[in-house]
Order: C-alpha cells, then sequence, then structure tokens
C-alpha cells in the first residue's frame, strides 16, 4: 500500500470519528426542543440543561476531528482541499455559520438567566446542529454523485447543482441517523423521567431512519457508480451499513442500550466507508469536461505524505486515547436536578 | 466589484477578528494555571476563587477563538483556491500537525476543566488547564510556521511544471523568520493577558471591591506585563533588524523612505504621494533609522524606488510598493503603544506592586482601565504591517495575491459571505462584550456560584 491510499483512508478514518462523535451531539443539539420541555418536577430549563450537559465536556473535542480531516485533506490532498473547499463555497459558507453559531451557544447560554436570551441560544444550537450535518451529507453525496469539474481543476457547476435530490436525501438520511444515534445517547446518559422521554421516541426514530436509509441506499445504486465497483465491495458495505442499522432496532428492543449505541455507530461509519469505497480511486468524481481528481493527481508530493504519516502515526493514537479517557471520566449519568448542574 | 479585493477584505478582517481572541487566549491560560497551581500548592481559597473568576472570562473569549478559529481553516480553500493548490504541499503539514497536535489538546482539556471540578483530583484538575495553555502555544507555533514560510519561504523547491514542494520539514520548523514571529506574538499575547487582568482589577480597586483579590490579581499581572511588554518589545526590535535584510521593501514601506539613504533618517511624520513616489511632508531625524537597524549612525536602508527597480529586473515589470500610509501607520501604532505600556507597566510595579499602594488616584486605576484596549490595536496594527506588507507577495517571491484567489468563487457569493460575516460577527462582538463587561464587573462573588446553575444575578 503506498502513502496516497494510506492518507486516503486516514481522511476516512477522520470522518468516521467525527460522525461517530460529533453526530451524537448535533443528535442531542436536535432533540433539545422536543425533549427538553418541563415534567416530573424539572423547569423546561433544567431540562435542557442537563442535555447539553450530557454533551457538554466533548462537543468540542469532538468537533476537531471535522478540522482534522479539513487539514488532512488540505496537507496530503490539497487540490482535492482546493476544488471542493471552493467549488462548495454556499454550502461550506453556511455550515461554518451553523458550526459558529452552535458552538457559542454552548458557552454563552448560561451567561444570563433572561428566558429569551436562552430561547435564542438555545434556537442557535438547535439551527447548527441541524443544518451541519445536513449540508456534511449534501456535500459528500455529491461527491459521490460526481460534479462538473473542467480540465483546470476548478468546480464547474452552480450553487443549484448541489441541491439535486439524491445528495438532499442524502443530507436528510445522515440527519436522521444523527437524530437516533443522539437519542440512544440520551438514553445512555440521562435518568429518570427524561430518560423514559427519549426511550418512548427512539422507536420512532428508529423506524424513520431505517426507511430513508433504505430508500438512500437504494438510491446510491443509482445515482452513483458503485455498482461498476468489484463484486463484493459493491453489496458488502451497504447491506452492512443496513444490517447494522437493523441490528440497532433489535437492541432498542431489547432495552440494550450501550449495544444500540454501538450500531448506529457502526451505521454512520458504514456510510462514510461506503462513500469513500464509492469514491476510491478519485478524491471528487468529475461528470466533465476535465478529467477527475485522483489521489494521485490531487496530492502531495511523496516526502510530505512521509512527514505527515510519521506525525500521524505517533499523535493519532495519543489523541484517540486521552478523549477515550475523558469520556471515562465523565460516564456518569447526569441527573435533573438544578443544583447539581455544573455550569 | 473586484472579488480580488472582496476577498482580500474578508480574510484581513475575520482574520483581525480571530486574533481579537488569540492573545487573550494565549496569556491568559497561563495566568489562570498559575493561579490555580497556587491554589493546589497553598490550599487558600483565595486562588481558587482567582482562577474561577478570571477562568470565566477567559472561556468567554476561549469560545470566540474557537469558532472564529474554524472559519480561518476553511478560508484558504475558499477564498485562495489557486495559494492552496500551489502551497499546499508546504502549508498544509504544519496546519494539519497543529490541529493533531495543539487543537485536540486544547478542546478536550478544556472540556475537562470546565466540567472536571468535581471529578478529578485537584492536581490533575490544575494539569488540564495547564495542558490547554501549552497547547494554545503550540498552536500559535504551528500556524506561524505556516505564516512565516509566506514571509520567507525557505525549505522548499520548485518543479519544472511550476508546482512547489517541500523539501526539508526540519528546515521549515527552524525558520528564522518563526524564530522572530512567535516569541513577538506569545509575548504580545502575555501583554494582552497582563493589562486585561490589571485593569479589571483596577476597576475593582477603585471601588474597594474586595481589595485582597485584586490585589493579588493586579500584582501578579503587573510582574508578568513588566516582562512582557519589555520583551514583546526587544524582539520586536530584533525583527526590524532581521527584515531589513529579508523584506527590505517592507520596511522601507513602513518608514516611506524612498530613496536609499546611508546614514537613513528616521520619519517621526509623512504625507506620502504613492503616484509621485515621494513625501509632500516629511518630518525626519537625521541618522536615526540607521541606528534602530544597525545599532550605529551609518548604515545603508534600501528605498522603496530601489527595491521596485530590483523587483522588476528579478520578477518581471509591475507595481511591488506596498500601500505606505497604512504600513507607516501600523507600525508607529504598534511600537508607540509598546512605549507606553512598557512605562506603564514599570509605573504598576514599582509604585503599587513594590510599595503596596494599591489605592491610587481615580485617574491612574482609570487609566488602567482604559489601557486594556491597547495591546489590542498593538496586535492589529502588528498584523497589518507584517500582512499588508507583503503585498504584492501571498508566498514572498512565489506567488501574487492576484494568483491566489479563487476563479470560481464570484463577487456575489463574496458579498453574501461578506455580509453574513459581518452579521454574524457583529452581533458576536457585541454579545461577547456585553458578557465580559457583566462578569468582569460582578466581580468574583458572582463567579463563586455560578459553578451551579442557579439565576445569576446581575450586579
Ligand atoms: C498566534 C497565534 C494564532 C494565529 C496567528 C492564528 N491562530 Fe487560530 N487559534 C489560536 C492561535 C492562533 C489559539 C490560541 O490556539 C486558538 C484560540 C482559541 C483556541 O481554541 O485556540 C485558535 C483557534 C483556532 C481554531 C479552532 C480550534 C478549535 O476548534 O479548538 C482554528 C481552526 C484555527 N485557530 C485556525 C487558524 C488559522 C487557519 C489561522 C491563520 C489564518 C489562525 N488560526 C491564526
Ligand atoms: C498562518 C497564518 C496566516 C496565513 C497563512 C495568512 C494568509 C493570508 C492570506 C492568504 C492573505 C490574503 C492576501 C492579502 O490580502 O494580503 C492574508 C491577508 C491578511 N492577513 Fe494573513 N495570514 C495568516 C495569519 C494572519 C493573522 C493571524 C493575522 C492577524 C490577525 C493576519 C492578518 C492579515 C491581514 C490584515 C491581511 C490583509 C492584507 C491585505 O489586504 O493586503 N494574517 N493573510
Ligand atoms: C515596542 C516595540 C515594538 C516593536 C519594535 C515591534 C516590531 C514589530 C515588527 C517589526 C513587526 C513586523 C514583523 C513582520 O512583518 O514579520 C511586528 C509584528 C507584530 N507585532 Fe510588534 N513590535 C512592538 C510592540 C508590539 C506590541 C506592544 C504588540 C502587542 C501587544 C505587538 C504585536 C505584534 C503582532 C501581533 C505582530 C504580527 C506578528 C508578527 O509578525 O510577529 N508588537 N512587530
Amino acid at each position: 500500500m503506498n502513502l496516497n491510499i494510506l492518507w486516503f483512508i486516514l481522511i476516512a478514518v477522520l470522518y468516521i470519528g467525527f460522525f461517530i462523535l460529533e453526530g451524537f451531539d448535533f443528535g442531542v443539539g436536535i432533540l433539545l426542543p422536543f425533549m427538553g420541555k418541563a415534567g416530573g418536577g424539572a423547569s423546561a430549563d433544567t431540562m435542557r440543561r442537563t442535555m447539553i450537559n450530557t454533551i457538554g465536556p466533548h462537543w468540542d473535542g469532538n468537533e476537531v476531528w471535522l478540522l482534522a480531516a479539513g487539514g488532512a485533506t488540505f496537507a496530503a490532498f490539497p487540490l482535492w482541499y482546493a476544488t471542493m473547499f471552493s467549488g462548495f463555497y454556499l454550502p461550506f459558507f453556511l455550515l461554518l455559520v451553523a458550526l459558529i453559531i452552535r458552538g457559542i451557544a454552548f458557552e454563552f447560554r448560561s451567561k444570563d438567566d433572561n428566558p429569551k436570551w436562552r430561547a435564542l441560544w438555545d434556537g442557535c444550537m438547535f439551527l447548527g446542529s441541524l443544518f451541519a450535518p445536513f449540508l456534511l451529507g449534501v456535500a459528500f453525496s455529491n461527491l459521490v454523485r460526481g460534479v462538473p469539474i473542467d480540465d483546470q481543476m476548478l468546480y464547474a457547476g452552480g450553487f443549484l447543482y448541489l441541491l439535486n435530490p439524491y445528495a438532499l436525501l442524502g443530507g436528510v438520511t445522515v440527519v436522521m441517523v444523527c437524530v437516533l444515534h443522539g437519542a440512544i445517547f440520551l438514553s445512555m446518559k440521562t435518568t429518570e423521567v427524561l430518560r423514559e422521554r427519549v426511550h418512548k421516541i427512539i422507536p420512532g426514530l428508529w423506524v424513520v431512519s431505517v426507511v430513508l436509509a433504505v430508500i438512500f441506499l437504494i438510491a446510491t445504486f443509482f445515482s452513483t457508480g458503485i455498482s461498476d465497483k468489484p463484486g463484493i465491495l459493491a453489496w458488502v458495505v451497504p447491506i452492512a451499513c443496513a444490517l447494522a442499522l437493523l441490528a440497532a432496532g433489535y437492541f432498542i428492543r431489547r432495552k440494550r442500550e450501550g449495544w444500540a449505541f454501538g450500531m448506529t455507530a457502526l451505521t454512520l461509519a458504514l456510510v462514510v466507508v461506503m462513500f469513500f469505497v464509492i469514491l476510491y480511486p478519485n478524491v471528487m468524481i468529475s461528470t466533465g469536461p476535465g478529467p477527475s481528481l485522483t489521489i494521485y493527481n490531487a496530492s502531495s508530493a511523496p516526502y510530505t505524505l512521509k512527514v505527515l504519516t510519521t506525525v500521524a502515526v505517533i499523535l493519532l493514537p495519543i489523541v484517540m486515547a486521552y478523549q477515550a479517557w475523558t469520556y471515562w471520566v465523565f460516564r456518569k449519568r447526569i441527573e435533573t436536578k438544578a443544583d447539581t448542574l455544573i455550569y | 466589484m473586484d472579488p480580488l479585493i472582496l476577498a482580500r477584505f474578508q480574510f484581513a478582517s475575520t482574520t483581525v477578528y480571530h486574533f481579537f481572541f488569540v492573545p487573550l487566549t494565549l496569556g491568559l491560560s497561563v495566568l489562570v494555571a498559575v493561579m490555580e497551581t497556587l491554589y493546589v500548592a497553598t490550599g487558600q481559597e483565595v486562588y481558587k476563587r482567582m482562577t474561577r473568576f478570571w477562568g470565566k472570562l477567559f472561556l468567554i473569549n476561549f469560545a470566540m477563538g474557537v469558532v472564529t478559529g474554524i472559519v480561518q481553516e476553511f478560508q484558504f480553500g475558499m477564498n485562495w483556491s489557486e495559494y492552496s493548490r500551489f502551497v499546499g504541499d508546504v502549508i498544509g503539514a504544519p496546519l494539519a500537525i497543529e490541529i493533531l497536535l495543539a487543537f485536540f489538546i486544547e478542546s478536550i482539556f478544556l472540556g475537562v476543566w470546565i466540567f472536571g471540578w468535581d471529578k478529578l483530583s485537584k492536581g490533575m484538575h490544575a494539569a488540564a488547564i495547564w495542558l490547554v495553555a501549552i497547547a494554545s502555544t503550540l498552536s500559535a507555533y504551528w500556524i506561524l510556521v505556516a505564516n512565516s514560510f509566506m514571509q520567507e519561504p525557505v525549505g522548499y523547491a520548485v518543479l519544472p511544471d511550476g508546482g512547489l514542494v517541500m523539501t526539508n520539514f526540519f528546515t521549515l520548523l527552524t525558520n528564522p523568520h518563526v524564530w522572530h514571529q512567535f516569541p513577538h506574538v506569545v509575548l504580545a499575547g502575555f501583554t494582552t493577558a497582563a493589562f486585561f487582568v490589571m485593569g479589571i482589577s483596577a476597576y475593582h480597586l477603585l471601588r474597594k471591591n474586595e481589595p485582597d483579590f485584586f490585589q493579588r490579581s493586579f500584582k501578579m499581572a503587573a510582574i508578568v506585563g513588566v516582562a512582557a511588554t519589555i520583551g514583546v518589545g526587544l524582539v520586536g526590535h530584533a525583527q526590524g533588524q532581521y527584515l531589513v535584510e529579508v523584506q527590505p521593501m517592507k520596511i522601507a514601506a513602513s518608514e516611506g523612505l524612498w530613496d536609499s539613504e546611508d546614514p537613513a533618517a528616521f520619519s517621526v511624520l509623512i504625507i506620502p504621494d504613492m503616484t509621485n513616489r515621494r513625501n509632500t511632508l516629511d518630518i525626519r531625524i537625521p541618522g536615526m533609522l540607521s541606528f534602530i537597524m544597525y545599532n550605529k549612525f551609518t548604515g545603508e536602508v534600501k528605498g522603496i524606488n530601489e527595491m521596485q527597480t530590483e523587483y522588476e529586473t528579478t520578477h518581471g515589470p509591475g507595481n511591488y510598493i506596498p500601500p505606505v500610509p497604512i504600513l507607516f501607520i501600523a507600525l508607529r501604532t504598534m511600537v508607540g503603544i509598546g512605549f507606553l505600556i512598557i512605562f506603564m507597566t514599570l509605573y504598576a510595579l514599582i509604585f503599587m506592586v513594590i510599595r503596596r499602594r494599591y489605592d491610587q488616584g481615580a485617574i491612574i486605576l482609570k487609566a488602567f482601565t482604559l489601557a486594556i484596549a491597547l495591546p489590542y490595536i498593538a496586535n492589529t496594527g502588528g498584523w497589518m504591517l507584517t500582512e499588508v506588507g507583503r503585498f504584492p507577495w501571498t508566498v514572498y517571491g512565489l506567488i501574487r495575491l492576484d494568483e491566489s484567489v479563487s476563479p470560481v468563487v464570484s463577487a456575489g457569493m463574496l458579498l453574501t459571505s461578506l455580509v453574513g460575516y459581518v452579521v454574524v460577527y457583529g452581533l458576536l462582538i457585541v454579545t461577547t462584550v456585553y458578557l465580559l463587561g457583566k462578569y468582569a464587573r460582578a466581580g468574583p462573588a458572582a463567579a463563586d456560584v455560578s459553578g451551579v446553575l442557579q439565576p445569576e444575578k446581575e450586579d
């Protein structure tokens, strides 16, 4: 295996890390207005604070996986970075706005107790959590579907080109799986009223996720080049993805939250794997008039890749280790009691 | 409108905005870490309260640093795709390493620090903020490696097809340019934090509010401040002397020196005329510029016209003259503030800390509060000098600004995003200033309880 392939895989790994981790905190953010209602003696605000505290210590570290994926793309495949980020200018601008308002909401929300103030930042958290995975889903779906690229390696479609039904479906599906993933995470991290409330909606969320995912996987066969891939790859990954989601349903019924969470994580991981299988050996599939960007014609030179590989091989395991440690530190459920909620 | 102008304006404004929050993060993280270490070492409650209070202000600022930083990382590709294509092989590496090495530590251990008060031992908790502080400084180093490459490319080769590749990573990391920039920026960060802490402490000292708490805070900041302000000036001076050799055009333009001179005079005030390439007004001190640059009253400083001719022969016809007025003002603002704040920190140290006379007159204490703004202005001036002085290059001598911009991004799209940033950033800065003001004024009492979800009362 050469370094170009290795970096293609590493970027996939970074996106997998991102979708698994930030996936649930996006989900919690989307559920905030729906689950964060008064009940069991706790006010709506306390409910929301409880929900936010389940992801409070983690969301920023989770988000850095996205930055790392972007940074690795810049370093290992600068031409991919240049073509995609300038080509998808407006969606990425909206993504940035979503990440800004969401990120700042975590810090600012608790800094004033005016109900309007709280409602404002809750709204920002909801919208940011909704649009960020949606836009990333749209971007990835377009990558695998193919976009017009000219012979200068420049994106040649407009903004509207990106808003095709397949990509929109991809965006909605990613959002839905994140919501399910987040709901299961909440059920693992909360107690009493809030937990029961989440338990009630999970089966419904699961049904919707399965329906969307199946439609999206089928659409993928018709809208992308996946069927041209060597036999097993074309079938194995999407089927495994569907099975993981079905297995999540099984564990939900058996009330095995940890396992169910593992399965939605696996689903998200396999979606990313599927995207990268379809792409390989391209990084941006061209529908014309120019050639596609590949892991060879868009990459950095061998020396740079060697430097990057050395650094990443040392650092990535360390990062994973201390990040895992923080999940262990904050492993306890968060109780919905106003006077014990830190922050 | 010209997309290039819009792209430049957008990059400049979003980056300067990001850099409003960065220096305070760099300095205040260390101060808070020291406070918490003192708490762990001495067990005195006042240090815990200091950690809490200054930590709260730190967090509000930090959050803004994070969200505006994400924009920076995306912008290279979005607005400067041709630049990214060209330099990605070299610049991508330090940026990627910055993320893996620094941002992960910063964001993960900050989460631990915020939510871990009752989950970790005291020592471990203090270790978390130290990790955040160290990682912030590391991140500054890596980003400045990238920026220094753009000022002074090293460790690269240009391929026959025009592509740029890295040939020596170590040379890139030991770029002499970064060993000027990095200490200057870090010390500027300490300066910013010192004035922030002194200013807010002075506000409370004036009101006789918790004297012990704010005297200790003021003292710590004043000591750090003296070292940092003198240090930032000394490094800056070395930086100027270094630039005369590696970026003579930048120095000539920031001095408004059109023709080479030996000995060179220092201009106190000029009115430059860019079209006729001369100054219509020029008040100068003979020999002074040579002295600043070479520590003696002789020595040639190259002028703008000579550099223009030289660049035309080496790089072809074109305009290589950066906007003189901006650079002239940026440099003098920064250096002027540099001298002013050295005097202020010395005053604070000698007349307040050493003599234990914190009950200064209202004018003095108010001056310290207002002086919070000074490092911010100096920081912005410094970056204007550094970046505008690079004109017309994006990477010195290798790629120009007009060759760097994204061809597929239209003026309309740029205008859309620019308006978006102006609105979002505008609302956020108002909110941030409101919150910082509110918590700074409320004093430590509010921070004592705010670890717990309770209605936080306005003072
Ligand atoms: C001298 C220091 C310095 C400079 C010149 C810059 N930054 Fe910065 N940046 C920091 C020092 C810093 C920091 C102190 O490390 C921050 C502030 C808050 C934080 O989390 O880290 C940060 C945050 C920060 C983040 C968010 C990290 C997170 O989510 O935790 C990103 C993506 C960037 N920066 C990227 C950039 C880029 C692409 C820059 C160039 C234009 C840039 N920064 C200039
Ligand atoms: C690695 C770090 C940095 C890189 C790679 C970088 C890169 C660039 C690029 C590509 C431009 C656009 C070209 C131009 O208009 O000059 C620019 C402009 C600018 N940057 Fe930086 N920059 C960095 C850090 C900073 C920081 C931290 C600041 C300060 C806050 C800053 C301030 C500016 C300013 C003021 C301009 C506008 C100059 C002009 O319009 O001529 N830069 N920089
Ligand atoms: C007192 C005398 C000072 C001198 C002689 C000085 C000198 C310089 C010089 C020559 C540069 C340009 C470097 C380049 O273009 O590469 C610079 C940049 C800068 N200065 Fe200063 N400076 C002084 C004080 C300050 C102060 C007080 C601050 C802030 C608190 C500050 C913050 C900066 C920043 C942020 C930059 C841009 C980053 C860099 O290029 O290092 N400076 N300074």
